[in-house]
């Protein structure tokens, strides 16, 4: 950076203009430095606050709870170390789960008055969103890990295919990210946390639904690229088949980016003239 | 440091702050007086950029409140109405947060941390969380937030509200003490708050100023009058010619007559030392003096004066 900084500089130019340019490039430095000051401060507040609450713990016991016991169940039945099931489920379980852990977000905050203080900071609005979501996958990423014992227990037993496994893995927490961007930009509408939770399971469902095949049988012909491109689950499967497409990883990318935007405008619609 | 200009905000049909107007300077202590729903709020969340205005402009230390929103937030320490803070979190944990948020620099933030308990009186509480701290003790943990960078500006939305009479007293020198050198804009609906701490007040009437003075100013435009409670031990009819003859007396009313001692409510021309020269009068005449009291003019005739009848 700092040769290409001095590149720039013509010859000929006085050692004050030099000057200034090189403090015209630290500056953006400097915003950026602030950023992510704000960010880390706001991500650490809400993952912290997670393990305050019984949140996390909830959160984690009954997902692992569940998540071993769906996929144990199948998993002595069929007697085959694979975990195709378990992946298979995974849609479903994440649309109750994670919705609630982003409902309080910030209806929370709105509930107790906190986000007065909050948005009276100097921090910019979507410095807050995103630290909140980053603070949300932060927890989902613990959780998945945690959940690693799963096929640890199961290359133990037998020696299941590794691609699928990582592919597996990335999926998970892709879509668990897009359901995450979806569930905060639910809790961003209402201070009312059973409301921000229905509704972030609602949006979740529909967008998980409209790509399986029962529902894209029955629309009409214009819709079903669209619907078949947007649904959630559709490019989770094929993640699991251990294709790492960037069609998906761009999909999911935008859903979470495209719902981050309107958290942030939802925020910011309080100052709306 | 604020200047606020013709500021209109409403909420749908009802407007809540209307072409409101004034300036503040450093070393003052701003009193934002006005009955419950008159527009103090709404006026400082649009100063604190929690809100925006529909019309007018404001600039704090510089920086205009819409444009210029982060600038302004990084110059502001900001108290809401009751202290709203988040209930899971310690107060150790909490105001460590905030000197991260407010980019306090490493080698600094315990040194502000420790000043703000200090400051605020948390000694007690620092390993408690704030979920089971009393009313007091939150609205001290929302004023050590809002203290915890220096910031030249404060902001606080009724920061005695809820508080014991020792805490209220406790926060009102706090805030004169801050006041000295710094600028403070606090709103309440108590009157005696204002008339003990500020050193200026707005008075604020269906988002509408309704009045903007010293507290001393205030009094006296009210009313331009002082009223002096006498009573002497002489002759009514004496008493009562002599004081058809003085200058500086507006308008007498006798009140009683009490075994020989007349009472007299007497109205006279503000700024005439009217119990002295009465004192004198009396003197002069050989009469006894049994009672002479000055009334001091009540912000609280000033305040219902202005806000009734701007409803009316």
């Amino acid at each position: 950076m700092a040769g290409f900084r001095i590149a720039q500089i013509k010859v000929g130019e006085s050692c004050s203009i030099a000057r200034k340019r090189a403090h015209a490039y630290k500056l953006p430095s400097a915003y950026k430095q602030e950023i992510m000051t704000n960010i880390t401060a706001i991500l650490k507040k809400e993952f912290r606050s997670y393990f305050n609450s019984p949140i996390a713990y909830i959160f984690i016991t009954f997902f692992l709870g569940i998540s071993s016991w769906f996929f144990f169940r199948s998993f002595f039945l069929v007697n085959q170390a694979e975990m195709r099931g378990f992946f298979g489920l995974m849609p479903w379980i994440f649309l109750f789960f994670i919705p609630a852990v982003t409902m309080k977000l910030w209806a929370e905050e709105k509930k107790l008055g906190t986000v007065e203080i909050l948005m009276t900071l100097p921090i910019r609005d979507y410095e807050v969103v995103v630290g909140k979501y980053l603070a949300s996958f932060a927890l989902l990423a613990v959780t998945v890990l945690l959940s690693l014992v799963i096929p640890l227990s199961v290359s133990y037993l037998g020696d299941p295919d590794g691609g699928t496994l990582i592919g597996g893995y990335i999926g998970l927490l892709l879509m668990g990210g897009a359901y995450l961007a979806i569930g905060l930009f639910a809790s961003t509408l209402t201070e009312n946390q059973i409301i921000a939770f229905i509704f972030g399971i609602t949006t979740c469902f529909v967008l998980l639904i409209i790509g399986e095949d029962i529902v894209l049988f029955n629309t009409p012909n214009w819709l079903f690229p669209i619907f078949s491109y947007l649904g959630l689950g559709a490019h989770y499967s094929s993640i699991l088949r251990g294709v790492l497409d960037s069609r998906d990883i761009i999909y999911y990318l935008s859903v979470i980016g495209f719902f981050l935007y309107l958290s942030a405008l939802s925020v910011e619609s309080r100052k709306w003239r | 440091m604020i200047e606020v200009r013709e500021l209109t905000k409403s909420y749908g049909p009802t407007i809540a702050v209307n072409q409101v107007t004034f300036d503040a300077h450093a070393g003052e202590v701003l009193g934002f007086l006005g009955p419950n729903g008159a527009g103090k709020t709404t006026t400082m969340r649009i100063l604190t950029c929690y809100l925006s205005a529909d019309r007018g402009s404001a600039t704090v230390a510089g920086y205009d409140v819409f444009e210029e929103s982060v600038e302004v937030r990084k110059h502001i320490g900001y108290l809401p109405e009751s202290a709203p803070l988040y209930t899971d979190m310690g107060v150790i944990e909490y105001l460590n947060f905030m000197t991260q948020v407010r980019h306090l620099p490493k080698s600094q933030r315990k040194e502000r941390t420790r000043a703000v308990i200090d400051i605020c009186g948390l000694e007690d509480v620092i390993q408690k969380d704030i979920g089971e701290l009393s009313k007091g003790y939150r609205q001290r943990v929302g004023l050590a937030q809002s203290l915890i960078h220096d910031p030249p500006i404060l902001i606080l939305d009724e920061p005695t509200s809820g508080l014991d009479p020792s805490q209220i007293i406790e926060i009102r020198n706090l805030i004169k003490d801050i006041g000295k050198e710094k600028l403070v804009l606090f709103s309440t609906h108590i009157l005696p708050e204002v008339s003990a701490t500020c050193s200026r007040i707005l008075i604020i009437n269906d988002g509408k100023i309704v009045a903007n003075g010293t507290p001393d100013e205030l009094s006296s435009q009210a009313k331009g009058e002082d009223t002096v409670h006498i009573a002497i031990r002489a002759p009514q009819d004496a008493i009562e010619a002599k004081l058809d003859t003085l200058a500086f007396v507006s308008q007498w009313n006798h009140v009683k007559t009490d075994d020989g001692v007349v009472g007299y409510k007497i109205t006279a021309e503000q700024g005439s030392d009217a119990a002295e020269a009465l004192f004198h009068v009396v003197v002069e005449n050989g009469w006894s003096l049994t009672e002479l009291r000055q009334e001091s003019v009540d912000l609280e005739d000033v305040f219902l004066n202005l806000t009734v009848r701007e409803q009316e």
